[in-house]
């Protein structure tokens, strides 16, 4: 049994289980943080980023003024942002039988994989997953064809000048794996392939393996998957989360006695309470508005945002900020609130409840009717003319390099009574920001990530008791910037197994027993006898069978094929390779060194002759 | 092992007879209740199962392991609160999301018109009503669900109105699949339908059992053109339904054809549950066809803009209108009071969407007849046309032959439907899948025996083994004999090699040898002889281990072989060829050897 490591990213993971005879890929995270190296794409002319110089060598050298543009005394690339894609020269990728994918934040590579690599399996997805996700897809392709880009920057990518180029772009990984976004085309194939489950449905593949999604408590319909046969167990670990947010709780017990734990997914986020950071976001808006300024909140269309509408519901009265408009801005804006109203079985207790009255599970619904929040599909139409300040505006994308927060950054950049909060753990907001400066606005960075802390993911492995624990290599030593904190890692006995990007793990397993089925004729011949109280036994002796890897054992000579001949019949008793022929006046009998066989059959044929 | 285990269907007013279903199964030693349906057409006793057959005293939670509920209509929930609070059962409860939702307002709805109307005792309260669905468990489509460790049930869409499931029930390696309705239409639904699970036995409902319904668009066009008619004539549409379920489908269809035909007649929608179907509706869109489900971001089809709330004063307005109102049957309450006040003109109509239960007046109206008694010994004329328009979404010819060719089961029970018609589904299955159909009575059991096959862990050792022999692929087409000891101990069962078995158990091997001896001449001496059949055997066997030992013995395999002679003749020597049983194989052929070689 072997793992093999396609992403490096902890929390988009990307590995791919030989187990069995089966080819599973557990997740298609796509690393999107290589955004970060590009220019933002503002959805107006901006005098200000269509000016800036390109980048030449201080020798002069290397002129790639085109390509590279110096911003903020930083060197972006001017080209159409492009992500970092999953390794695909590890191992065939089309040999993969089965993805599974765990939530929505981790399926984002999926068209690269199943368009592109030969790909003719099956996916296997929540029915949220698949909605939500598709919705995230359909996002991100409309902000990068919303402001074509025809140039494709490839020259810096050169390994012999990258090495020139100063940094982060100078320390980039993996550039030539970097691919621009794919088209909706290409998502709709992808996602044409999807096969919907549900929590602790139980799914054979091919006989050998059973694979079932378990709720995992991150966001809607997020899960994480036990992949087992009848002997040997491995639980797959991604996003998961023990607060009460709205996802259905986690369900930690069916992780129980697995061989192999493979773990990622943890907070990105260790040393921030979620709680906390909930109450900097409400009080940090408010005294913003109050200021008469305008708050930005850069995020993803659906997730976290729920739950910051709904702590805003609470707020917003206590607060006085009745009056104050809330916009969100996204081309699936209004399908992602539509959406979240519709998933009632994939809810927490307490929203369930509400829908049983019937009532919408989530009051941004209540938020909607009473005109205080307006989501636009974009800044352009309605939005530009229904616009007014202050005001609360959450849109996307939470890279700053593209979607209509650009828009925003350029328009409300330079005053200091307006503020950003940065809610989304999953890009530093000083690279983020990086573009935009020198900033007049606020900074705040309330980084919301529920995902298990270290805490609660060693509270969990004591609990579940897995032999062993495979993890990214991150989790095993502190973060670099908080080399003391021997909290922030894992620390289990035996260590865990870390990967990395391209690791190949050969997974500790003694495989010993297996599964076959006596069929009924067969036992009810069996005779068995006590040898001590309790303990019986008794001598088999069987056919195997062995079909879509299913073994049953049946009794001897099963399997006779009778021919018709010109002349009479030909039996053919497979298992012993024995050849009859039956002939009006003959009867020739065709076999292996067998002398038992040959002595019955001998026997057989003398008795029905006499018969006659 | 290899014990054949029964199902048994004790049926509780589910078997030739439509109105209430109640399934016991029992299967794998585990006893399941099949909804808990309670009859419409009676007013006493009778209409709740008759749980003596269970037990006859005391509370039923020892006699069953859990209760599943196939979807929210009456005639299958009804008398769950009667039977958890006063018969009494503490076990879990199954049934879907929006089954949970709406089964405890209909319940309650159906309690205020019993108790609170009809002034009717001895008839469960809104508290019970409470306790009872604080026991149960609500059930996600395709989930697996351990009941305990042995029994595990797993839900299906079935579409046959918001929230109906199938589902199958597995202990082991038996396993039985009930489903109350399916309508083929499921299969629009993103969720596919139902597996090829092969279960013992699939039991489902045959109400319409002998009809194979037309197209469904033919009979929505029917039914368009029938109220279209009606209105243009100046008449009024009263078609009685359940609030929820058939009511919903029709309500678009209505609402689209108006928009169409810029019709200006009010729709009408009766009782207060409107509003809250409607919203249910929206809520549970996941639980609707793809259609409604594809297009309810841009537009929600449960927000209509023709059809309105009805006023009891609104009966008594003139012009043509189309009133919905409950209950579907027309045994009571506004839909009976409306039918009463338009009954005697000849240009209305009603039009009845579904099934009704003998007894009521949508029965008798259905079957023709034109004077009702009513109370107080008052009759009524039925002048109106009186049509019927099979929407209701229950099991036809059609559908259930559908799912036997998708589940393949390999016996049929039909329930829920009427002797007649049952038997001629019965005689249809019989004859097209060649398998066993029961249609049990009311009360009557059908017993279903069972074979199944016994799963055991054989160890990987021995069946890499026995794989070895067979080549580097196993071949389906080559089976291979296997040699092993079944070892039964503490309910597991293990199948290892012989010696695996015996180093387990901590026994000896016991030696079965075997010895020959064989008379020959030869004026050598012993030692001479036996190196002479040592180089003979070394110069024929080869590939075989063969030793000539120091203690004058040559070794072939597992056998030895020994030379004396006798002390009067020297000449005349004695073989001695000695092998254990599992020597036996090389036995003869060694023997065959040695006695050439005397020939000589």
């Amino acid at each position: 049994m072997k793992l093999y490591c396609l992403s490096g990213h902890p929390t988009l993971p990307c590995n791919v289980l030989k187990f069995k005879s089966t080819t599973i890929m557990l997740d298609c995270g796509l690393d999107t943080t290589s955004v970060l190296n590009f220019l933002p794409l503002p959805l107006v002319h901006s005098p200000r980023l269509s000016k800036l110089p390109g980048w030449i060598s201080k020798d002069g050298t290397i002129n790639l003024e085109k390509e590279l543009k110096d911003c903020a005394g930083r060197v972006f690339v001017d080209s159409q942002p492009e992500f970092c894609l999953p390794e695909r020269e590890l191992l065939d990728l089309s040999t993969i039988d089965v993805i599974l994918i765990s939530n929505y934040h981790c399926m984002m590579a999926l068209p690269y994989i199943t368009e592109h690599t030969g790909f003719t399996g099956t996916v296997y997805a929540t029915e949220p997953t698949l909605q939500i996700g598709r919705l995230l897809m359909e996002e991100v392709v409309n902000f990068m064809e919303r402001v074509p880009k025809a140039q494709s920057a490839t020259c810096w990518k050169n390994k012999e000048i990258q090495r020139m180029l100063p940094g982060p772009l100078k320390d980039a990984v993996d550039v030539w794996t970097w691919k621009r976004c794919y088209s909706m085309q290409e998502v709709n194939s992808a996602l044409s392939k999807v096969q919907l489950v549900g929590y602790s449905q139980k799914v054979e593949l091919f006989g050998a393996v059973q694979v079932s999604p378990l709720s995992s408590g991150y966001s809607l319909g997020s899960s994480n998957w036990i992949i087992q046969s009848h002997h040997e167990k491995v639980s797959y670990v991604s996003g998961s989360s023990l607060l009460t947010t709205h996802p259905q709780p986690m369900d930690q017990s069916s992780l129980k006695n697995s061989d192999v734990l493979i773990l990622t997914g943890l907070t990105q986020m260790p040393t921030a309470n979620p709680d906390g950071m909930l109450g900097e976001f409400c009080s940090n808006l408010a005294m913003t508005i109050r200021a008469g300024g305008n708050v930005l909140v850069p995020c993803y269309s659906s997730g976290v945002i729920y739950d910051l509408l709904e702590c805003l519901y609470q707020f917003i009265e206590s607060a006085s900020l009745g009056t104050t408009p809330f916009y969100f801005i996204s081309p699936v804006a209004n399908s992602s609130l539509e959406f979240s109203q519709i998933f009632a079985e994939w809810l927490c207790h307490n929203k369930q409840t509400k829908v049983y009255l019937p009532e919408p599970p989530f009051p941004h619904a209540e938020l909607i009717q009473t005109n205080k929040l307006k989501h636009y599909p974009s800044i352009h139409g309605d939005f530009s003319s229904e616009f007014r300040q202050p005001c609360v505006v959450f849109t996307g994308h939470p890279s700053l390099r593209f979607g209509d927060v650009v828009h925003f950054m350029e328009l409300w950049g330079k005053s200091s009574l307006n503020t950003i909060i940065f809610t989304e753990p999953d890009f530093s907001y000083l690279d983020a920001l990086a573009p935009y400066q020198p900033l007049a606005m606020k900074c705040v960075y309330c980084p919301i990530d529920t995902r298990l802390n270290f805490h609660q993911v060693s509270k969990l492995l004591k609990e579940v008791q897995p032999l062993h624990v495979v993890c990214p290599e991150q989790y095993t030593q502190p973060p670099l910037t908080q080399s003391h904190r021997s909290d922030l890692m894992l620390e289990l006995q035996p260590p865990p197994m870390p990967y990395r990007r391209c690791s190949v793990l050969n997974l500790p397993f003694r495989r010993r027993y297996e599964r076959v089925y006596i069929l009924p004729e067969l036992a009810n011949s069996l005779v068995p006898s006590e040898i001590k109280p309790g303990v019986s036994v008794a001598t088999v002796s069987a056919v195997v069978h062995s079909k879509d890897n299913k073994h049953t054992l049946q009794h001897g000579i099963t399997e006779v094929k009778v021919e018709e001949t010109a002349d009479g019949h030909i039996l053919h008793l497979q298992a012993e390779d024995t050849l009859i022929q039956l002939e009006e006046d003959g009867t020739h009998i065709v076999c292996d060194n067998n002398e038992p066989l040959r002595t019955t059959l001998r026997d057989l044929v003398l008795r029905f002759l006499q018969k006659l | 092992i290899g014990k054949i285990t029964g199902c048994v269907f004790p049926l509780q007013g589910a078997g030739q007879d439509v109105g209430r279903s109640c399934i016991l199964v029992s299967i794998g030693g585990k006893n399941i209740m099949l909804d808990c349906g309670m009859h419409m057409g009676y007013n006493d006793d009778r209409r709740f199962p008759d749980f003596s057959y269970i037990t006859q005293n005391g509370r039923l939670t020892d006699f069953l392991d859990c209760v599943i509920i196939s979807h929210f209509h009456l005639d299958h929930c009804g008398a769950l609160p009667y039977m958890s609070e006063m018969v009494g059962y503490d076990g879990p409860i199954y049934m879907t999301h929006p089954t949970k939702a709406i089964c405890p307002i209909l319940l309650e709805d159906f309690r205020k018109i019993t108790v609170d109307k009809k002034g009717e005792t001895n008839f469960f309260t809104s508290q019970m009503i409470k306790d009872c669905m604080k026991k149960v468990v609500p059930l996600n489509l395709h989930q697996t669900v351990q009941v305990d460790d042995e029994l595990e049930i797993k839900a299906y869409y079935a579409g046959h109105v918001l929230g109906a499931a199938m589902v199958h029930i597995k202990v082991g390696s038996e396993s039985v699949v009930y489903t109350v309705s399916v309508n083929k239409y499921a299969k629009s639904h993103i969720s596919a339908w139902i597996d090829k699970c092969r279960p013992d036995i699939l039991i489902s409902e045959s109400t319409y059992a002998t009809t194979i319904r037309d197209s469904k668009r033919c009979r929505e066009r029917d039914f368009l053109k029938k109220v279209h008619e009606t209105i243009e004539r100046g008449g009024k549409v009263l078609i009685p339904v359940f609030a929820l379920g058939r009511a919903q489908e029709l309500c678009i269809l209505l609402e689209t054809f108006w928009e169409r035909m810029n019709l200006k007649a009010p729709i009408y929608f009766s009782t207060g549950l409107t509003e809250k179907a409607n919203h249910y509706y929206k809520l549970f869109i996941t639980w609707t066809n793809q259609k409604i489900r594809k297009t309810f971001v841009q537009r929600n089809m449960f927000e209509f803009k023709h059809i309105k709330a009805f006023d009891r004063s609104y009966a008594d307005n003139p012009g043509p209108m189309v009133v919905f109102a409950t209950p579907g049957m027309l045994h009571a309450g506004q839909s009976l009071q409306i039918f009463k006040k338009w009954a005697g003109n000849e240009k209305n109509m009603v039009i009845m969407p579904g099934y009704c239960v003998q007894g009521t007046i949508g029965h008798k109206i259905l079957n023709g007849q034109r004077k009702l008694e009513m109370e107080g010994r008052a009759t009524l004329d039925v002048k109106l046309q009186v049509e019927y328009m099979s929407f209701s979404a229950h099991a036809d010819a059609k559908g259930i032959m559908q799912l036997i060719r998708m589940a393949e089961p390999r016996n049929m029970l039909l329930v829920h439907g009427e002797a007649v018609k049952m038997e001629f589904l019965k005689g249809k299955i019989e004859q097209e899948f060649s398998i066993d159909c029961y249609m049990p009575a009311n009360g009557e059991t059908a017993t279903v025996t069972t074979n199944p096959s016994v799963p055991v862990d054989i160890s990987l050792n021995l069946l890499k083994r026995e794989m070895a022999l067979g080549g580097p692929l196993p071949d389906p087409k080559k089976p291979r004999t296997m040699h092993g000891t079944l070892i039964m101990k503490e309910n597991s069962l293990k199948l290892v090699s012989s010696e695996q078995a015996l180093k387990e158990l901590g026994l000896n091997e016991h030696q079965l040898r075997f010895t020959c001896r064989v008379q020959l001449q030869d004026p050598h001496s012993d030692p001479d002889t036996l190196h002479r059949i040592y180089t003979h055997l070394k110069s024929v066997l080869k590939g075989y281990t063969i030793q000539h030992l120091p203690d004058g013995t040559v070794m072939v395999e597992s056998i030895v072989i020994k030379v004396s002679s006798s002390a009067e003749d020297t000449n005349a020597k004695v073989l001695l060829l000695s092998w254990s049983y599992q020597g036996g194989e090389y036995f003869f052929t060694a023997l065959c050897i040695v006695k050439r070689l005397m020939y000589q």
